[in-house]
């Protein structure tokens, strides 16, 4: 399943996409711990898969509590996409 | 001078009793219970098969809605809350749902919801709410692909509908077919806020511009935010409305203008606000039967 976590407003889109087929296969999670402000979390989802989810507080800021991680120009990856080691996260802006 | 304080924006509450089946005959009774932010929907399955639906708006209290909307549910058939044997709760307020045994987010309960009342074709479904807007995709067994969810702001969901009914004095079920009555259509106005919408609105009106024509404005700017979400799952066939708003002519058909999709007509036997809650009552039925299945 591929969960869009984020809002779209007047400015744009901003949506955390977040692929649970792969954190299935996951066993570490490692993405939770790697976001500095802890966005992310390990549920369990409808079907009773354990995956990782953006925290419902968080889903209406990730805007802003994503820019540090995310300047612009930034070349290299946000920690969470970088952690992942099955490419399960992506930031739509 | 007659001041207008008729309610445009209340919509009509609805309670439903399949009268050819009988709970007493049945062996599992299982509900939904779908609090949303706007209205609260209860369905009631008898082995599988709807029983009885009620769709009452939603107060101050959550847990007292949800309560109401089963009572009302029940209304007149003998069974009462404590006989349910499973009672799933979902939506907004799903954590609120006093006698519920678990709870589920609405994007799976929609979805395996359509998929009971719209059959295994449906790809997608856009569900239209009180303050939110979810565009998910699901596949043949009604299990969610891919999901959306939009409720930072009011802007094309049906607290902005009422917001603008009361604005327009137009009765809310009316508003739609209202906005078909027009030269040409204009422009959409401001779809990034209802707060906006609604200033724009006013200033158009005290320019003069045709009320009618006002309303289209502000129906397809809805038509167009929910389009670009969509757009961002995909829109697969079979597409289908749930949610109030599907019942929102002016919106459905500018939608389908946008998306070049004709979504699946509504099923006459089910209201599109009771989607969810169909979906919560046919997981418990699903639960249910494991369980036995597990003894």
């Amino acid at each position: 399943m591929k969960a869009h976590y984020g809002y779209k407003d007047g400015s744009g889109e901003y949506f955390i996409v977040i692929d649970t087929d792969r954190c299935v296969q996951c066993s570490d999670g490692a993405c939770v711990p790697a976001c500095p402000l802890g966005l992310l979390e390990r549920i369990q989802d409808d079907y009773d898969d354990t995956v990782c989810a953006v925290k419902e507080a968080s889903r209406n800021k990730v805007k802003y509590a994503c820019a540090p991680c995310k300047p612009v120009g930034a070349a290299a990856a946000p920690p969470c996409v970088a952690a992942c080691a099955r490419a399960g996260i992506r930031h739509t802006w | 001078m007659v001041i207008d304080t008729r309610e445009h924006w209340r919509w009509p509450e609805v309670h439903w009793v399949n009268k050819e089946l009988d709970w007493r005959a049945g062996g599992a009774i299982t509900a939904g219970v779908d609090v949303g932010s706007i209205s609260s929907k209860t369905a009631v399955m008898v082995d599988g098969k709807l029983y009885a639906y009620a769709i009452l708006r939603t107060g101050a209290s959550s847990p007292d809605s949800a309560v109401r909307a089963t009572k009302k549910a029940l209304e007149g058939t003998g069974l009462e809350i404590e006989k349910i044997h499973l009672t799933i709760g979902t939506g907004y307020g799903r954590i609120n749902v006093p006698f519920a045994q678990k709870t589920l987010t609405e994007i799976a309960c929609h979805a395996r919801g359509a998929n009971f009342v719209w059959g295994p074709t449906v790809r997608t479904v856009l569900d239209m709410g009180g303050q939110d807007c979810k565009a998910i995709q699901c596949d043949e067994r009604g299990k969610v692909t891919s999901f959306l969810m939009n409720d930072k702001c009011a802007a094309g969901t049906g607290r902005g509908v009422e917001a603008f009914a009361d604005l327009v004095k137009v009765p809310i079920e009316k508003i739609g077919e209202e906005s078909f009555s027009i030269k040409e259509e204009p422009k959409p106005i401001s779809n990034t806020c209802v707060i906006f919408a609604k200033s724009e609105a006013l200033g158009l009106l005290r320019k003069g511009w045709d009320r009618n024509v006002v309303i289209a404005s502000y129906l397809s700017a809805m038509a167009h935010r929910v389009y670009t979400l969509l757009e961002r799952v995909g829109i697969a066939k079979d597409f289908v409305i749930s949610g109030g708003i599907a019942k929102n002519p002016g919106v459905v058909r500018r939608l389908t203008t946008l998306t070049g999709i004709e979504p699946l007509a509504p099923n006459p036997q089910y209201d599109p606000q009771i989607v969810g809650a169909i979906g919560g009552a046919l997981f418990a039925h699903a639960m249910l039967q494991k369980q036995k299945g597990a003894k």
